[in-house]
């Protein structure tokens, strides 16, 4: 049975006889991949479109409609040393850059504005000390409140909402001091234009809009990079299933468009991609990604299996019950809502700042203005001094403050090989001081690997790892990964259960179970060496060979670990799988505090009895049964490799095979955070030297729009240093 | 100050096209790959490759 690989589902109609498709592409770096992809591509006859997005590591291709099958695209890719995979944008993503594209908008428009009404004020500002009559003043004024009013209806909208929503629920965020500070701004100086008075404030408030836009943007692109890149990663993961079309028939295809019903074939050595019952077959599986258990367990008729197990010996029939993300294990589904309902709602930093900041601030305006009044000054100038004194205060510095940083410590971390799930996730992983690891797919690598390789001659080694090409056999891919094989040896025969076979010459080699191999004795030495590790023998005519196969550690582990306890940072393993395994990791990597065999009750009752000892508790995790605590943890982290659903849960998720990432992560985050405050503080200070010259009612326009955009660039060029950590802690 | 008649729409005008011509070209997609065009601003011009001999 060979299948087809079927596409279609990701094709668009882009209209007049053209259809669309988007590629994500994995290593597309600089212009010279940009240029090689379009021109390869546009190669093609009938392609009318190839571009490459660089941003977002994207390929957008158009052709005309009928004349070529998505996969000769792929296919030319891969020849061009491309991995690519149809990308379907998720809904997330798509509001992201919706909500992305409306921020851009808001800002030219404010930044229009801005440069718009300073072109009619410093005529103002220098007329005002040289000889401007005031006919000439009002009619820039009039001017200015044409420009300033409709664009700062318009450009205001995301913090006016904002405000509007914190305020609905009983709460002050930082948009409720600038929603007011501009309406009373802008509100202000349109009764001192009508009153023909001498200052207006039309340029600050329309200033302080943009900066403030600036900061949001930042943000927002932040946010939006790191999911496109994180959609990328899940469509490179191209995971598909073997659907059966017919009775005998089968096509590859995309697991998005798998239903539930659908009838899907699940061969030796692929992992499940969808949940459902096996109606047909009995094999082994591997289901360390759910339970964390690395003993198989056996699956045949009426046997329900998960997304992300791993089918080792035989093959399976499956009746999907829900596609992709749907229905998971009823108690891990239950564990992981009460632990989302319970995860106590962090107040983020410029939160926290806020809810101090605008009662002060309207405290000050509101006690100027009485004292004004008290001291014998009408009300009307007693009123435009407070409301000077609200412009002055009103939270430049304070909006830019964290998003900058935020955004230039997230690309630093994203370098470093982390992505942020969620935006207050840095400030809560600067507190961390108590990591749990999970143990399997986390501390190890989730791929099978040969620990004695060393051992074995190398022309043995590649000569078995040729042979195991021929099989899908997990402990047989381990066998070819180590070799560094590349091509299968010609002839070579699967049989299902035992192992392949094949002849160099007239030599026949055999690899697969001991007993096939007719190796049992060295097999037994061999456990007897190492009793946590799988063997597969090899049988070159009379020599026999014995490869050990496990689960391996991450290369850097044990480094990390140390790294850990040495910033004072208390690391624990709480593993599903059996005591010696566990126990075996723990030595390895001189963690002092585990425990095997844990439930997912049981590892949310750990946290959560850390938590009431005041620890600020990460976890690190992947499995599905990690997901409830992932969740209940103050922050949490999983590798790209997770199940879906502990990903989706997890704060950050980190790439690659060492565990490198999450010390850096927390190291950029303390810096981050440090920087924050730091950036809090100058903004706090500039306050302090700007009050007193507003409350003494000497402010003008001009010193209000150089005392904004003074401290602004401060806090921004602050927000740089984020880029780095000291070495030496990295 | 007659000037000021010409040189004000005129300042106005300006700055409306240079609104429209921004919104124009956020709408237009030029804004969503920023990293690309700054490559593809110093890339080779593609007829100029294809009639090099090979």
């Amino acid at each position: 049975m060979q299948a087809t690989r079927d596409f279609s589902h990701y094709v668009r109609d882009a209209g007049s006889g053209l259809q669309h498709i988007d590629l994500a592409v994995e290593g597309v770096s600089c212009a010279g991949c940009m240029s090689k992809i379009e021109r390869g591509l546009s190669a093609i006859p009938d392609v009318t479109l190839a571009r490459v997005n660089l941003t977002d590591r994207r390929v957008a291709l158009e052709w005309k409609q009928g004349a070529l099958d998505p996969i000769s695209f792929i296919d030319r890719l891969a020849e061009l040393g491309y991995k690519a995979y149809p990308f379907e944008t998720a809904g997330a993503e798509a509001a992201e850059a919706e909500q992305s594209r409306f921020l851009l908008r808001c800002l030219g428009v404010a930044a229009f504005a801005t440069m718009n009404v300073m072109m009619l004020s410093i005529p103002v500002w220098s007329g005002n000390v040289s000889d401007m009559i005031p006919e000439q003043r009002d009619f820039f004024h009039w001017l200015s409140a044409l420009i300033a009013l409709p664009a700062a209806a318009y450009a205001g909208q995301p913090f006016f909402r904002s405000a509007f929503q914190a305020l609905r629920t009983r709460n002050v965020n930082m948009d409720v001091p600038i929603s007011i500070g501009v309406t009373l701004a802008l509100g202000m100086s349109v009764v001192e234009t009508v009153n023909h008075a001498e200052h207006t404030y039309f340029d600050a408030a329309i200033m302080l809009l943009t900066f403030l836009l600036v900061g949001r943007y930042l943000d927002q692109s932040m946010r939006r990079r790191t999911r496109a890149v994180a959609g990328n990663l899940a469509a490179l993961k191209a995971e598909t299933a073997t659907k059966f079309v017919g009775a005998d028939e089968i096509s590859q295809v995309p697991v998005a468009a798998i239903h539930p019903g659908d009838i899907v074939l699940l061969r030796p050595g692929e992992r499940c991609a969808v949940d459902g019952t096996v109606i047909e077959g009995r094999s082994e599986i591997d289901q360390s990604l759910i339970t964390g258990e690395t003993l198989y367990a056996t699956a045949e008729h009426g046997t329900a299996v998960y997304a992300g197990s791993l089918n080792i010996s035989g093959t399976l029939r499956v009746r999907v019950s829900a596609a992709s993300e749907g229905t998971l294990l009823a108690e891990i589904t239950r564990l992981l809502d009460n632990a989302l309902q319970a995860r106590s709602r962090y107040v983020r930093l410029a939160d926290r700042a806020s809810r101090l900041y605008a009662p002060v601030v309207h405290a000050t305006a509101l006690l100027t203005m009485l004292g004004w009044v008290l001291m014998g000054a009408t009300w009307h100038d007693a009123i435009v001094t407070a409301v000077a004194v609200l412009i002055i205060t009103c939270p430049c510095a304070l909006g830019l403050a964290i998003p900058t940083v935020q955004t230039v410590a997230s690309g630093a971390m994203f370098r470093a090989g982390v992505l942020l799930n969620s935006g207050d996730s840095i400030e809560r992983l600067a507190d961390v001081d108590h990591v749990i690891f999970d143990k399997t797919g986390t501390l190890t690598l989730p791929e099978l690997e040969v620990t004695n390789a060393a051992a074995i001659p190398e022309d043995v080694l590649r000569l078995a790892g040729q042979l195991a090409l021929a099989s899908h056999h997990p402990v047989a891919a381990a066998v070819a990964r180590a070799s560094n094989a590349k091509s299968p040896l010609p002839g070579a025969v699967e049989e299902p259960g035992q192992g392949v076979r094949g002849y160099v010459g007239a030599i026949e080699v055999r690899l697969g179970r001991p007993s096939f191999c007719g190796a049992e004795q060295s097999a037994n030495d061999g456990l007897s060496l190492d009793p946590e590790a799988s063997t597969v023998a090899f049988s070159l005519g009379d020599a026999k060979y014995v490869f050990a196969v496990r689960q391996g550690l991450r290369p850097d582990a044990k480094v990390m670990v140390s790294a850990l306890l040495k910033r004072n940072i208390r690391v624990e393993i709480l593993s599903g799988d059996r005591e010696p395994a566990v126990e075996a990791a723990a030595r390895a990597l001189g963690v002092g505090e585990w425990r095997a065999g844990v439930t997912p009750a049981d590892k949310i009752a750990r946290i959560e009895d850390l938590k009431s000892q005041g620890f600020k508790v990460m976890m690190v995790g992947d499995g599905l049964n990690d997901a409830p605590s992932l969740a209940a943890a103050y922050v949490s982290m999983s590798p790209i490799s997770a199940a879906h659903l502990s990903q989706a849960t997890a704060d950050l998720v980190f790439l690659g095979k060492p565990l490198a990432p999450v010390v850096a992560a927390i190291d950029f985050s303390r810096k981050a955070l440090h920087l924050m405050r730091q950036n809090l503080w100058l903004a706090v200070g500039y306050n302090l030297l700007a009050v007193p010259i507003a409350v003494s009612g000497i402010v003008t326009p001009l010193i209000a729009a150089a005392a904004m955009s003074g401290s602004s660039l401060l806090v921004m060029v602050n927000a740089l240093r984020a880029r780095r950590v000291a070495s030496g802690e990295a | 100050m007659e000037v000021m008649v010409i040189l004000v729409p005129l300042a106005l005008g300006l700055g409306l096209v240079g609104l429209l011509g921004f919104l124009w070209s956020l709408k237009s997609g030029q804004y969503d790959d920023l990293e690309g065009a700054a490559w593809r601003a110093i890339a080779d011009d593609e007829p100029a490759r294809e009639k090099a001999p090979d």
